[in-house]
């Protein structure tokens, strides 16, 4: 009797112990293989100069230097910021925008509106950037024969083919695919606002203006957190849209870091200069999101 | 208490901005079903010829390319959400040491992108000959998707209430069967919403396909659909028929199960 009911009492009071490395090692050894692994290597290779054939050349952190002082690549980092405006700012804005509008009204049909909204999320990028080639296409696409239908023919221009505005152009692409989740995301974050403080700032006086600034946009910290962290790091990763709509052109005008890692290690050889980019790429993904998530964490205490 | 013009704003932006996210593609299913003869505009309503869709599929090869989608989504998504069920299950509801560490691993992992680990994959597949295999598909992206899928999983084994374990328990359920017959049928919404993210992400990868694989028999869907571009630019109905094939099957999904959807990504899922 006795040692059966030791191991009884063994068991119950805590869940099953060691047995938990078991249900999680398949997965882990997987992630780590293939994510963790090539994570490393990534790092390893990224101290060579190699060409992906013949034997690597030791650099050390010599394609790291490169990032600040390549102008091909400095200048691909500084378009995945300008594109996080399109991506990022830009969406939550609009977001805040509809927040703003649907804490003081009750919507019928939200449901409705929000497939809608979200459907750009669900199509594929390689679709997406089919899609808006044909619209931006300088002899029959819509965008020109309608600037040219209202008089304004003048404005109708080579969109994706222009230096100036192809990289708006692509970033305006981004802000289609993503406004949407922006929206849906800060509108269920006002439904969460007790009325209540509708009620007091409405007995205050406050007219729709100043109960945003006091009431909804304080409260939507945390959703705010989460749009910009996804929408940043679409932006940061950003390679099917770029290389379907303009392979970086023209020029290098619309080159962004994610295209260079592609380029460089699959067409021109260069393949630990494309490592340093990817790993790069990754810490400042950490630190964006670190930083992010921080902002809305000291908000919220 | 909100005054007419209020709610008419409210509406009036709702609905501008419901009409630009639809325009565009209620544009390309127009320009798929375009007369293909006719000099054929992006949006133009012109006539009704879904024969553009057989056409696109016997030219384009989407046949192909869907199947190999379909093979890789398929085993991916099982795989995976196998996986990261049992996974989820050890971090949600067993103490181990470690786990936190491990967790945090797996967290900073859902944030590498598939663009910073392709190159040393891509040659580390080449080294062992899995370049133009499914394999070189499948491996890497059920890689990526268990460190979501797991994130998913604990989440939700974090809210089941302990009392129902522990009554398992009491009566001499081990922790498999705990899992399988107790957790799994309350956690079929949790498991329903991530296989549909995972078959989505999976079945939009772009970047990894268009590295790892080079046979037209093993071109996934919208690798398939960008090569179609490259060779078929000037017959627009045609590529936006090919486009439309393309992007159904998760439009499909989304419009059956959009709650699903949303709510996932909502939470603020990313998957590398």
């Amino acid at each position: 009797m006795a040692p059966r009911l030791t191991k009884v009492v063994d068991r119950s009071p805590g869940e099953p112990r060691r047995i938990g490395y078991l249900y999680l090692a398949p997965a882990f050894l997987l992630f780590a293989v293939f994510v963790l692994g090539p994570l490393l290597h990534s790092v390893w290779l990224s101290l060579f100069e190699w060409d992906g054939v013949t034997a690597g050349r030791w650099v050390g952190l010599a394609n790291y230097g490169d990032v600040l002082s390549d102008e091909q690549l400095r200048s691909s980092f500084v378009h995945a910021l300008i594109l996080i405006v399109f991506y990022a700012l830009l969406p939550v804005l609009i977001g805040l925008l509809l927040a703003g509008a649907v804490a003081r009204v009750q919507v019928r049909g939200f449901t409705f509106f929000r497939v809608v909204l979200f459907l750009p999320q669900v199509v594929a990028m390689v679709v997406v950037a089919v899609m808006w080639r044909m619209i931006y296409d300088p002899g029959n696409g819509p965008l020109n024969e309608t600037l040219r239908a209202i008089g304004l023919g003048g404005l109708a221009k080579s969109w994706l083919g222009d230096f100036d505005v192809a990289l708006p152009a692509v970033g305006l692409v981004g802000t289609w695919v993503w406004y949407g989740l922006a929206m849906v995301l800060l509108t269920a974050g006002v439904q969460k606002i007790p009325r209540s403080l509708y009620d007091a700032a409405r007995v205050d006086g406050a007219g729709a203006i100043h109960e945003f600034f006091a009431v909804t946009l304080p409260a939507l910290r945390g959703e705010i957190a989460v749009a910009l962290t996804l929408t940043t790091i679409a932006a940061l990763r950003n390679f099917d849209l770029i290389y379907i709509t303009t392979k970086g052109g023209p020029g290098d005008s619309t080159s962004v870091p994610a295209f260079q890692v592609y380029d460089r290690a699959f067409l021109t050889g260069k393949v630990g200069s494309a490592s340093s980019i990817g790993i790069t790429l990754v810490a400042i993904i950490f630190v964006i999101t670190f930083c992010i998530n921080r902002f809305a964490d000291r908000g919220a205490r | 208490m909100t005054s007419r013009r209020e709610q008419a704003t409210t509406y009036a932006i709702l609905g501008v901005f419901s009409l630009l996210a639809l325009l565009p593609i209620v544009g390309i299913v127009f320009t798929a079903l375009q007369d293909p003869g006719s000099g054929a505009g992006f949006g133009r309503l012109g006539g009704f010829h879904p024969g553009n869709f057989a056409d696109a599929w016997d030219q384009g090869n989407f046949g192909s390319y869907l199947k190999s989608s379909l093979i890789v989504a398929a085993v991916v998504v099982s795989v995976s959400s196998l996986l990261s069920i049992m996974a989820g299950y050890a971090f949600g509801m067993m103490r181990f040491r470690g786990s936190e560490t491990l967790f945090y691993v797996i967290l900073l992992g859902l944030m590498v992108p598939t663009e910073a680990i392709v190159v040393p994959l891509y040659y580390d597949f080449r080294d062992l000959s899995l370049t133009n295999t499914y394999w070189a598909l499948i491996l890497p992206q059920i890689g990526t998707s268990v460190a979501f899928g797991t994130f998913w999983m604990r989440t939700f084994f974090r809210a089941v209430p302990r009392s129902l374990v522990e009554a398992a328990r009491i009566d001499g359920a081990s922790s498999w069967l705990t899992l399988w017959r107790v957790l799994l049928p309350l956690a079929k919404p949790a498991v329903l919403t991530m296989c549909l993210l995972l078959f989505m992400w999976t079945w939009n990868e772009f970047l990894l396909a268009l590295v790892m694989v080079s046979d037209e028999g093993l071109r996934t869907a919208p690798l398939g659909l960008s090569f179609f571009q490259g060779r078929n630019s000037s017959d627009l109905s045609l590529l936006a028929a090919g486009a439309v094939i393309v992007a159904t099957p998760v439009v499909v999904l989304y419009v059956f199960l959009q709650r699903h959807f949303i709510r996932g990504m909502v939470s603020g899922a990313v998957k590398g």
